[in-house]
C-alpha cells in the first residue's frame, strides 16, 4: 500500500490577507510543517506535520495563523470512533508500540471536581489572609511519635526534614528529557521560592549545583548521575520505582538525545541509549528496597530524608506502608494521570488508578496502621491548580508535585509529541537551536509567577475555612463534601456528600 | 432525630473558672453567679461544672458520675463495672428537682478502684481507667461517663447553666476549682453526655469555640488509640491534653504551646535552643494544633490553665483577687463576684493563663461574693 490512510490532524489556516510573507512561522516551526514556496511566492504547510503546538500561530506577528481539529469525520460509530481508527491506523503503517507524551487525555472520573471545600459561616469566623499570618509552611520527613523535652530543652533531635514554604514542589522532570534551560527554570524558581525540584533521573548538571539545596535527587533504576556528591548535593533523595504515567515499564532515552551535556550528566557515553530497566535490578521485594533506603541513608550519614516514588496501582495503600516499614521518609505516589517525555500510549492510558483515590486509601492505611507519622505523603499526577493542592492536603496528603502544570508555565501547549524531540518551546529538546528558545531567567520568572499566586490562593482558601496553619488541614476530610459518587467511592475517599 | 455523637453540633459558648490557689474550698455558689450573669450566651440547651476537691473523703478514689437512660443499662454498666473495680461506695448523685430541668437521666456515683488483676507496668491504674471510660462511652448505649478523676466530679446536662447548678444542688459541694459552662449549640444535642464540661480521668475541660481543625484533631488522635465518640472539640481537646502530658510527659505549658504554637515567623526571632523546641513541636504535633476560634479552661487537680487561640478569635478575661484567680469569657461575669479584683487582664492569642495550685491540703476560709 503506497498511500497513507492517515488524515492530518490538524489544518493550518492562513489568511492569505494577513500573511506578509515574513517567514516567522517557516523559521520557528521544528515540525517542518511551514515552508516557503519560491514558485508561488507563498508560505505553504504540511499539515501532516502539525501536532498543534502553538508556536507559529504565537509568533506571526499579523495573527494570520489558525490552527483547527480537521473536521474531516468518519462515519458515526460509537464504538469504533476516529480516535481508535487513527491508532490502527498508525500501527498498520509503522508496526511498532504507540508512543506519546504528557500525561492521559482520557475522560478518567475527576475527582478532584467532585469534592466541594468547606468555608466559616456564623459559627466560626473565617479569617482574611491580608489582615492576619497565614501559614503554609511545611516540614516533610519521618516524624516521631513525641517529643522529648528536658529543662526547655529538646532531647533528641527531630529525624532530617525537607522544608518547604508552600506545599508544592517541581516533580521529577530529568535532564535529557527536558532540555537544560528548562532545568535550570525549574532549579532558580524553587530556590526562589524556597520550595523543591526534582532531577529526576537525569542527574544534576554542573551548572544545577547552585540550585542543590532546594533540589531532591533521584535514584532510578538506570543510575544515571549518581555519586556520591550527587546523593551528598541534593536536599532529599528520592528512590524512584515508578511513575504515574507508564506505571510497571522503564524509560528509554533515545542515543541522539544524549550529546555532550547529558553524556557528562548520566555519566553514559555520548550517544549511548539510556535505559532505565523496569524494575531496580537490585529491587526485587520490599526487603530489597529497605536495603537501598539504607544504602542511600548510610552514604548520606542520615543527614538527608529519603523518599520512594511509586505509580498509584491497585494494591498501593498495602504498598505504602511497606514502603514506610522499610524505613522510608517520604513517600511519593504518582496517580495515573502523571505526565511523562515518552510512553506507550496503551500503558499511560489503562494502567493505574487515579491520584485521588491511591491518596485517601494510603493516607487511611497509614493511619489504621498507627505509622501515619512515621512519613510524609507526597501527591503527585494531575495536580491543575490551588483548589487540587487544597483538596489533596484535606485528603491527607503532606504536599503535592506539580510536572504538567510547570511545563505549561514554561510555554508548553500539550500537544503531547515529546518524545520526538522537537519541542518548539525548548522544553523537551536537547536542539541547540531550540533549547535557546527558552530563556532560563524568564521561565523561572514565570514559575515563581504560579508558586505564589497558587500560595495566596491556597491563603484564601484556608483563610475561608478558618483556618491559619496548613496542619489544621492536613487529613481533615471534614473539610470536604461530594457531588455524584457512589457509595464505595465516598468510602474510600473518606467524605461525606454534600447536605450531610 | 440524630443526638450528639451521631452528628457534629456547633456551639457559641460561656466560661468561667475559678481556682483558690492555696487549696481553699468554696461552694459552688460564685461559680453558678458567674455564669448566669453570661445568661444570654447560651441557650438552654446545654450547662455544667466541674469540680476539685469535693470528694476529700475518697481522695484516692476513681470518682465515677455516670448517666443512664434506664434501669436495664444501669444494671448491665454496674454488672461490668463490678467486674473490673472494687466499688468502695455507690448512690445516685442527689439532686433537687427544677421546673426546666427536663428528662434528667438517672445520675449516679461511684467511688472506685481497679482490681489489681488488671494492671501491670504497661497499663497502670489511670490507663485502665481510662479504656474502661471510652468502652462504655463508645460501646454502652444508654450510659455516659460524665467524669472519672480522683477527688473531682463534673456536672452537667441540658438547661441553663444556673438551672443545672441549682439540680445538682452545687451549693453544698465544696472544692477549690470551679469551672463552668453555658452552651449555645445550634441544634439539639438531644442527651445529657453532650454538655460541658468533658472530662478523663482529672482532667476537665470547658470551651467556647469551633474548631475548624476539628478532622485534623480527631484523625491524629484516632491514631493514638483515642476513640471520638462524640463528635466534640472538647472531647479532642482533652484527648489532646491527655496524650501531650500524661502519655508523652509534656508540661502543661508545653501542651498549650502546641495547641496554639508560635507563628513561623515568631519562631525565627528565638534564641536557637528555644527555636529547636518549638520548631521540634509544631513540626511533630502540627495535627493537634488547635485552628479556628476557642477559648477553654482546662481543669486538673493542681490547677487551671486557660487558654486562647493564636489570633484571640473569642473572648477571654482574666482577674486576680489575693489568692484566687478567675477567667471568664466576659469582665463583667468575674466582676459579679469580685467586684474589685487586684488585676484584671485581657490575655493575648496562644498565651496561657496558669493558676496551680500552691498548698497541699484543704482549708475551708472562703468569703463569699454578697448574694
Amino acid at each position: 500500500m503506497s498511500i497513507s490512510m492517515q488524515l492530518p490532524d490538524y489544518l493550518v489556516e492562513r489568511d492569505p490577507n494577513r500573511c506578509i510573507k515574513c517567514k516567522v512561522c517557516v523559521n520557528q516551526c521544528a515540525n517542518e510543517v511551514h515552508s516557503w514556496d519560491e514558485d508561488i511566492d507563498s508560505v505553504i504547510a504540511a499539515e501532516e506535520k502539525c501536532v498543534n503546538c502553538h508556536r507559529c500561530v504565537t509568533y506571526c506577528p499579523t495573527r494570520a495563523l489558525k490552527i483547527r481539529r480537521n473536521p474531516t469525520e468518519y462515519k458515526e460509530n460509537s464504538y469504533w470512533n476516529a480516535r481508535t481508527i487513527r491508532g490502527i491506523d498508525r500501527q498498520a503503517e509503522g508496526g511498532g508500540v504507540l508512543l506519546t507524551g504528557m500525561g492521559t487525555d482520557r475522560p478518567i472520573p475527576i475527582y478532584w471536581d467532585r469534592l466541594f471545600l468547606n468555608a466559616s459561616q456564623v459559627t466560626n469566623p473565617s479569617i482574611d489572609p491580608l489582615r492576619e499570618p497565614m501559614e503554609i509552611k511545611t516540614y516533610l520527613g519521618s516524624k516521631p511519635d513525641n517529643v522529648i523535652i528536658k529543662d526547655g530543652k529538646l532531647i533528641k533531635e527531630l529525624p532530617p526534614q525537607l522544608v518547604l514554604d508552600a506545599p508544592i514542589m517541581f516533580g521529577a522532570l530529568s535532564f535529557g528529557a527536558i532540555s537544560l534551560s528548562a532545568v535550570k527554570s525549574l532549579a532558580k524558581a524553587a530556590t526562589d521560592c524556597g520550595i523543591m525540584w526534582n532531577t529526576g533521573e537525569g542527574g544534576l548538571h554542573r551548572d544545577a549545583y547552585e540550585y542543590s539545596k532546594n533540589c531532591i535527587v533521584q535514584v532510578a533504576s538506570g543510575r544515571f548521575g549518581v555519586d556520591a556528591e550527587y546523593l551528598n548535593a541534593g536536599a532529599a533523595i528520592e528512590i524512584k520505582i515508578g511513575q504515574g504515567a507508564k506505571p510497571g515499564i522503564g524509560g528509554h532515552l533515545p542515543g541522539e538525545k544524549v550529546g555532550e551535556e547529558v553524556s557528562r550528566t548520566r555519566m553514559i557515553p555520548i550517544g549511548s541509549d539510556a535505559i532505565s530497566p523496569a524494575p531496580h535490578h537490585d529491587i526485587y521485594s520490599i526487603e530489597d528496597l529497605r536495603q537501598l533506603i539504607y544504602a542511600l541513608k548510610e552514604a548520606t550519614r542520615y543527614t538527608k530524608p529519603v523518599s520512594v516514588k511509586v505509580s498509584a496501582v491497585h494494591n498501593v495503600a498495602a504498598i505504602a506502608s511497606g514502603i514506610v516499614r522499610a524505613g522510608a521518609d517520604i513517600v511519593a505516589i504518582d496517580g495515573v494521570r502523571g505526565g511523562t517525555g515518552a510512553a506507550p500510549l496503551r500503558t499511560r492510558d489503562s494502567v493505574g488508578i487515579p491520584a485521588e483515590l491511591a491518596l485517601a486509601s494510603v493516607d487511611s492505611r497509614l493511619r489504621q496502621e498507627g505509622i501515619r507519622n512515621q512519613a510524609s505523603l507526597v501527591i503527585a499526577g494531575g495536580i491543575r491548580n490551588s483548589s487540587d493542592v487544597v483538596k489533596a492536603i484535606a485528603l491527607g496528603a503532606d504536599a503535592c508535585y506539580i510536572g504538567t502544570a510547570a511545563l505549561i508555565t514554561m510555554g508548553c501547549r500539550m500537544c503531547q509529541t515529546c518524545y520526538t524531540g522537537k519541542c518548539n518551546w525548548g522544553i523537551c529538546t536537547q536542539d541547540p537551536k531550540l533549547v535557546k528558545r527558552l530563556n532560563p531567567e524568564i521561565g523561572a520568572q514565570r514559575l515563581a509567577n504560579l508558586i505564589h499566586a497558587w500560595s495566596h490562593e491556597i491563603k484564601e482558601l484556608l483563610g475561608g475555612m478558618g483556618i491559619n496553619a496548613l496542619e489544621s488541614l492536613r487529613g481533615n476530610r471534614l473539610m470536604l463534601r461530594g457531588v455524584g459518587l457512589s457509595e464505595t467511592e465516598y468510602r474510600i475517599l473518606g467524605i461525606l456528600p454534600a447536605g450531610e | 432525630m440524630l443526638r450528639e455523637g451521631e452528628i457534629r453540633i456547633p456551639s457559641g459558648c460561656a466560661i468561667s473558672g475559678i481556682i483558690n490557689k492555696q487549696g481553699v474550698r468554696f461552694s459552688g455558689h460564685d461559680v453558678m453567679k458567674s455564669i448566669a450573669l453570661m445568661h444570654d450566651r447560651s441557650n438552654g440547651l446545654g450547662g455544667g461544672f466541674a469540680a476539685y476537691g469535693i470528694y476529700p473523703e475518697y481522695a484516692e478514689h476513681y470518682a465515677f458520675h455516670i448517666y443512664y437512660d434506664d434501669l436495664s443499662i444501669k444494671e448491665y454498666t454496674e454488672d461490668f463495672l463490678s467486674s473490673k473495680f472494687n466499688i468502695a461506695e455507690s448512690h445516685e448523685i442527689p439532686t433537687k428537682k427544677v421546673a426546666s430541668v427536663k428528662n434528667p437521666p438517672i445520675v449516679w456515683r461511684y467511688f472506685v478502684k481497679p482490681k489489681s488483676e488488671f494492671i501491670d507496668e504497661d497499663c497502670g491504674s489511670d490507663e485502665v481507667v481510662m479504656k474502661i471510660v471510652m468502652l462504655i462511652n463508645s460501646k454502652f448505649e444508654g450510659a455516659f461517663v460524665a467524669s472519672s478523676g480522683k477527688n473531682m466530679g463534673a456536672f452537667k446536662g441540658v438547661g441553663y447553666p444556673e438551672e443545672i447548678g441549682e439540680f445538682f444542688r452545687l451549693d453544698e459541694y465544696k472544692g477549690y476549682i470551679w469551672t463552668s459552662h453555658g452552651r449555645f449549640p445550634t441544634n439539639t444535642p438531644g442527651w445529657w453526655g453532650g454538655a460541658h464540661p468533658f472530662t478523663l480521668l482529672d482532667w476537665s475541660i470547658v470551651h467556647n469555640g469551633e474548631i475548624s481543625s476539628y478532622g485534623a484533631n480527631k484523625r491524629y488522635l484516632e491514631m493514638f488509640g483515642y476513640q471520638l465518640s462524640l463528635q466534640t472539640d472538647t472531647e479532642a481537646i482533652t484527648y489532646a491534653f491527655d496524650l501531650l502530658v500524661r502519655k508523652h510527659g509534656l508540661d502543661l505549658e508545653t501542651a498549650c504551646s502546641v495547641l496554639a504554637p508560635p507563628f513561623w515567623r515568631n519562631m525565627e526571632r528565638m534564641d536557637p535552643a528555644k527555636k529547636e523546641m518549638y520548631t521540634a513541636l509544631r513540626v511533630v504535633y502540627g495535627n493537634l494544633l488547635l485552628n479556628g476560634p476557642f477559648s477553654i479552661i482546662l481543669g486538673t487537680s493542681n490547677g487551671i490553665i486557660a487558654l486562647n487561640d493564636r489570633i484571640k478569635l473569642r473572648p477571654l478575661v482574666a482577674a486576680t483577687k489575693g489568692d484566687n484567680l478567675y477567667v471568664s469569657s466576659e469582665e463583667s461575669a468575674i466582676r459579679e463576684i469580685c467586684p474589685n479584683p487586684d488585676h484584671v487582664w485581657t490575655p493575648k492569642g496562644g498565651e496561657p493563663v496558669i493558676g496551680m495550685l500552691q498548698k497541699e491540703g484543704v482549708r475551708d476560709e472562703y468569703q463569699y461574693a454578697t448574694a
